[in-house]
C-alpha cells in the first residue's frame, strides 16, 4: 500500500456523491448500510444491492465542535451532524448555515466538500 | 466453578504524570495490588492487561509481557483492547480463567499514559475508537459524539444542561476525599453551566479530564483464599459484555445504549441478582450524559428518568443509590485502559469498608461496575458481592 492509496469502496462512494449518483447498500430485508459492507449485520444477508440515496434527509442530531482533533484545527468551530436518509444515516459536516440555526429535523442534501485544515474530502450537508 | 475473590487491589494517583512511563505507572499499581493481596508472586499464573492508545502515546505495542515484567511476573500476559472498556474486558478474561479452573491466581490491570502527548494529540488518539471512515473524517471527536447523543436524549426524553451540571457537581463532591482522584475541587451548577463549551451542549465540566494512571487487582479462588488465610471478602459474582454497531449513524437509537443493557442483563443473570439488589455503583461517566445512559441501562431508572437522578439527590452519597462515590471518571480521572479495574477496586473497597466514601454504604453487600468503550459499542458490567 502506498501513501496515496485510495480507501476502496469508501472513496468510490464519495465519488458517487460528487457525481450526483450517491447510493447506499440495502439487504433484502430493507436494512441500509454504507460501503464497504459485505453482510448485513442485522440479518446476516449477504445479497446487498446498490440503491440510490434520497436527495435529502433530516438532521437527527448535531453539535458544534469547538475543541477539534488536529486534522480539523482550522475548521473549528464546525457543525457535525447525523442525518437520517431513511434506511441509512450519514455523518458529516453541516455547511452554508449559521451553527446557531441548525436544528433537529432540518432538511439537508448530501455533498462532498473539503476540510479547511487538510484539504481532504469530507461528507458535507447543505440546507435544502 | 469458583467466583473469583478480589484478594487485593492497587491504584496510582490519577492525574497528570507526563514524565512517568506506562510501565512505571503499572508497576506501582501492580506491586501495590500484590502486596495488598499478600500473595506470593510465584503463585500468579496469568496477567490480563487493558490498554488503548499505547502505540500512539508511547510507540509501544505488545504491552502484555512488558507489564508482566514490570511487576516481576513470568506468566502468560495478554493485552486486551476494547477502547475505554479495555480493562473491563480484561477483567472478564481473568474471571473466565479462574472460573474454568485454568488458574488459581490471576492479575488483572490496566494503564494509560495520555498527558505526555498534549490535548490535541490525545483528542485525536481517543477519536480512533470511533469509525474512522464515517465519523472521524466527519470531524467527530469523543465529546462531539456524546454531544450528539445528549442532544438526541434531550429531544426524545427531555432534560437540560442544568440536569447534567448536577451530575458533575455530585461527582466532584464525591471525589473530595479520594486521594487517587485527579480533581479534588468542589464546583457549583453555575460553574458547570458557565464553563467553556467543547461540543454543544457539552461543556468543560461535562467532560472527564485527560489522565495518566494505572490500576491492578489480584483475583483468586475461594479455596486458595481459604488455604492461605487471605482477607478477601468480596467476590466477582457476575460478568457481562455487550456490543453494538461501532458508528452512531448505524444504530436505531442515539439516546440509548443497548450494549450496556445486554451487559447488565448478562451480569445480573450470572450473579442471580437484579437492579433492586444493588447498593452502590461505579459507572462510566466519561461525559455527564454517559452517567445517565449507564444508570438507565443498569435498570436503576426507566428511559428518560435517569437524567434527574443527581438533581433529585438519589445518586448522591446520601441518596438511596450512590453512584460514582470515587468521583467517577469525571473527577477521579480516566486513564482509559485502567478505568475498568479502578472501578472494580473502588467497588471492592466500598463493600469491604476501606474506601473513604464507604460510610455512604455502611451495609452495602452488592455493587456493580459499568465500563463503556467508545460510544458504548463495547460495554462490560461486573457484579461484586460480599461473601459470608
Amino acid at each position: 500500500m502506498t501513501e496515496s492509496a485510495r480507501d476502496g469502496e469508501y472513496d468510490e462512494w464519495l465519488d458517487s456523491i460528487e457525481s450526483g449518483e450517491g447510493y447506499y447498500l440495502e439487504c433484502p430485508n430493507g436494512h441500509g448500510w454504507l460501503p464497504p459492507r459485505q453482510v448485513c449485520p442485522r440479518c446476516h444477508e449477504r445479497d446487498l444491492s446498490r440503491v440510490d440515496l434520497p436527495d435529502s434527509g433530516e438532521i437527527a442530531s448535531h453539535t458544534t465542535i469547538t475543541v477539534p482533533t488536529p486534522q480539523f484545527e482550522d475548521d473549528a468551530p464546525y457543525v457535525t451532524a447525523i442525518v437520517d436518509f431513511g434506511p441509512v444515516s450519514v455523518t458529516g459536516l453541516v455547511r452554508d448555515v449559521d451553527p446557531d440555526e441548525v436544528a433537529i429535523d432540518d432538511v439537508v442534501g448530501l455533498d462532498v466538500g473539503e476540510r479547511v485544515t487538510t484539504g481532504e474530502r469530507a461528507v458535507v450537508f447543505r440546507p435544502r | 466453578m469458583s467466583d473469583p475473590r478480589i484478594a487485593g487491589a492497587g491504584v496510582t494517583h490519577f492525574g497528570e504524570h507526563p514524565e512517568r512511563t506506562g510501565r512505571d505507572l503499572f508497576a506501582e499499581a501492580g506491586l501495590e495490588a500484590l502486596s495488598a493481596a499478600g500473595i506470593d508472586p510465584e503463585d500468579a499464573e496469568a496477567l490480563y492487561y487493558g490498554n488503548f492508545m499505547g502505540e500512539l502515546a508511547e510507540h509501544q505495542g505488545h504491552q502484555g509481557p512488558l507489564m508482566a515484567e514490570a511487576i516481576g511476573l513470568d506468566v502468560p500476559a495478554t493485552r486486551v483492547e476494547a477502547a475505554c472498556a479495555s480493562a473491563g474486558a480484561a477483567i472478564r478474561e481473568a474471571v473466565k480463567t479462574i472460573r474454568n479452573g485454568e488458574a488459581e491466581v490471576v492479575v488483572v490491570g490496566g494503564a494509560e499514559r495520555m498527558t505526555n502527548i498534549g490535548t490535541a494529540a490525545a483528542t485525536d488518539a481517543l477519536a480512533i475508537a470511533a469509525d474512522d471512515l464515517y465519523e472521524v473524517r466527519a470531524g467527530m471527536t469523543f465529546p462531539g459524539a456524546y454531544a450528539l447523543m445528549a442532544r438526541s436524549y434531550f429531544a426524545q426524553y427531555g432534560g437540560s444542561r442544568e440536569d447534567l451540571a448536577h451530575i458533575a457537581v455530585k461527582n466532584h463532591e464525591h471525589a473530595l476525599v479520594n486521594e487517587h482522584a485527579q480533581i479534588q475541587k468542589e464546583i457549583t451548577v453555575e460553574d458547570a453551566l458557565e464553563a467553556p463549551t467543547i461540543a454543544d451542549p457539552l461543556g468543560l465540566y461535562d467532560s472527564c479530564p485527560i489522565t495518566d494512571g494505572a490500576a491492578a487487582a489480584v483475583l483468586t479462588t475461594e479455596a486458595y483464599a481459604a488455604e492461605h488465610d487471605l482477607d478477601a471478602p468480596v467476590a466477582i459474582t457476575g460478568t457481562g459484555q455487550g456490543g453494538d454497531n461501532l458508528a452512531l449513524q448505524d444504530r436505531p437509537h442515539l439516546a440509548q445504549t443497548p450494549a450496556a443493557d445486554k451487559a447488565a442483563e448478562e451480569a445480573y443473570d450470572d450473579a442471580g441478582v437484579g437492579p433492586d439488589d444493588v447498593d452502590v455503583a461505579e459507572v462510566h461517566d466519561c461525559f455527564t450524559i454517559a452517567e445517565v445512559f449507564a444508570i438507565e441501562s443498569l435498570g436503576f431508572y426507566e428511559r428518560g428518568e435517569g437524567i434527574a437522578a443527581a438533581r433529585d439527590g438519589e445518586t448522591t452519597r446520601d441518596g438511596d443509590l450512590p453512584v460514582n462515590l470515587s468521583g467517577g471518571l469525571k473527577a477521579k480521572g480516566h486513564p482509559v485502559g485502567a478505568t475498568g479495574v479502578a472501578q472494580l477496586a473502588t467497588v471492592a473497597w466500598l463493600l469491604d469498608g476501606s474506601h473513604p466514601r464507604a460510610d455512604a454504604v455502611p451495609d452495602g453487600t452488592v455493587g456493580v461496575a459499568h465500563n463503556a468503550g467508545g460510544t458504548v459499542a463495547s460495554t462490560t458490567v461486573h457484579v461484586m458481592e460480599v461473601q459470608e
